[in-house]
């Protein structure tokens, strides 16, 4: 298995002795280093993700999706980006000045905090604190702050329904977010995602056959109420375009509302990510006890697992989005208080006790 | 080290906005008029203030969520030593949870969870 630590600590050995940097000039080139490794890998995901959004809603469609710029329609979305990006941005005049421009920057902390987090291989997570899941839940949620602030600030009634209804369906979601990570937690006994997808390790041990059933009914809510966080698919009540406009970010234009629209993708990726990672194993590759076939499989970078497994929950997620209408806010609130909540507690007492009693695999 | 490098990416996130904002403001066109300074809202001039009061039901919603985000808080340091403890954990845990289900028992049967 590849340790992608050599490679940081082998960098970080090349500054301090062989260049005789200083402590302070190293951190600096490293942090600056990390900076620019998240932007580009936040770009290169948001524009995968967007370009896949269009054509598989598409073939969910039978349409062939964008096709004239580039071949097969792949330059489509760096054309968009780059069009937004050298769009004016203006103000409505009413406008909470202030709190409108504080907006996208608060959605953008909640979304890049929580992509810093995703361990994409072994030793290749930016961010591996001991409090791992609990923080990048906490991180996350700054985002549903962004999203009022946004809808509140414009001065325009129906981005003022869209921010509570965000900001209602946000919070909601998230306990049962919680839940279901916390149920995790409680098979794998830490917090750290890396010790997490450390402890899938063993012959089928990735959480969702290790914990069996509960792991199976944590991880099917789990999707749910991030489909629900991240507002999309059938939950996408807040940008409900057909009554609300474009709900929140219908006054944002240019880059102000590109940062909305990357974000949401992003939050879709964190969300495929952190299930694939605390429930499919991350980039543990899949160990079936025979120790030629792991040694193979071992062979397969962590990096290609990690990726195969979130885009398959990203597609899933996608499936699910262009095949159910939308729901009502009342049927949305009373899914999750009513359904899913007393499910991931129940869930959560079922899997303590299969926990304590060595019921898993 | 670690914080260090969650200062990094919280600076990192600010900076992407900030750099995008910068860029429009230098190479975007600039135009103003009044029309152009209207909320959008559906297409059609709005009617007076925008900032109405809304629904009750919403501020419902968030005071249970205060309610049982603050358990989910407490359910973490539990989560990691609950196989350490066995037990007395389960036991302890199981009348916190009871706590709760009452609550949020009562909460429904008040008609709490209803959207009016």
């Amino acid at each position: 298995m590849f340790d992608f630590s050599l490679i940081t600590t082998w960098f970080d050995s090349l500054l301090r002795d062989t260049l005789g940097l200083g402590d302070f000039l190293s951190i600096l080139i490293e942090c600056v280093l990390v900076g620019v490794i998240i932007l580009a890998a936040y770009a290169i995901i948001a524009i995968v993700l967007i370009f896949m959004e269009r054509k598989v809603c598409a073939y969910f469609q039978c349409r062939l999706g964008p096709m004239r710029v580039g071949f097969w329609g792949l330059l489509q979305v760096p054309a968009d980006v780059l069009k937004m990006l050298i769009k004016e941005i203006f103000f409505v005049d009413k406008a909470d000045k202030l709190l409108y421009m504080i907006a996208p920057f608060l959605v953008l902390i909640g979304s890049v905090g929580a992509f810093a987090f995703l361990p994409w291989n072994k030793g290749a997570a930016v961010l591996d604190f001991n409090v791992g899941i609990f923080l990048l839940t906490a991180i996350s949620s700054i985002g549903v702050v962004g999203v009022f602030l946004a809808g509140w600030s414009s001065n325009n009634k129906y981005s003022l329904v869209s921010a509570m209804r965000g900001a209602v369906q946000m919070i909601s979601y998230e306990m049962s977010l919680c839940l279901c990570l916390i149920s995790a937690v409680v098979l794998t006994g830490t917090m750290q995602l890396s010790g997490i997808v450390e402890a899938q390790g063993d012959a089928f041990g990735w959480l969702i056959f290790k914990g069996h059933i509960p792991a199976i009914i944590a991880l099917v809510v789990f999707l749910i109420a991030g489909n629900a966080e991240a507002n999309r698919g059938p939950f996408d009540l807040p940008e409900a375009e057909s009554e609300l406009t474009a709900g929140y970010h219908t006054e944002y234009s240019g880059m102000g509302f590109g940062y909305f629209y990357l974000a949401e993708y992003l939050n879709l990726f964190i969300i495929a990510g952190v299930a694939a990672t605390v429930f499919l194993g991350g980039w543990m590759p899949l160990h079936i006890g025979v120790a030629q076939v792991d040694t193979v499989l071992d062979y397969i970078p962590g990096f290609f697992w990690f990726c195969g497994k979130t885009f398959l929950l990203v597609w899933i997620l996608l499936w699910i989005k262009w095949t159910y209408p939308r729901l009502r806010i009342d049927q949305i609130l009373k899914l999750e208080w009513k359904y899913l909540m007393p499910l991931a507690l129940l869930n959560l007492v079922l899997m303590t006790v299969v926990a304590a009693l060595g019921l898993h695999f | 080290m670690y914080f260090i490098l969650l200062i990094t990416v919280l600076i990192t996130a600010i900076v992407l906005v900030a750099a995008a904002y910068v860029i429009a403001k230098l190479i975007g066109p600039r135009s103003y008029n009044r029309v152009k300074g209207e909320p959008f809202e559906c297409g059609i001039p709005t009617h007076g203030s925008s900032w109405i009061p809304v629904h009750v039901g919403y501020y419902l919603f968030a005071i249970l969520f205060l309610m049982f985000d603050v358990e989910t808080v407490f359910l973490y340091p539990w989560a990691v030593v609950v196989k350490e403890f066995g037990a007395m954990a389960l036991a302890s845990i199981g009348f916190f949870l009871l706590v709760l289900v009452f609550g949020l028992a009562y909460a429904w049967r008040k008609g709490a969870l209803e959207w009016k």
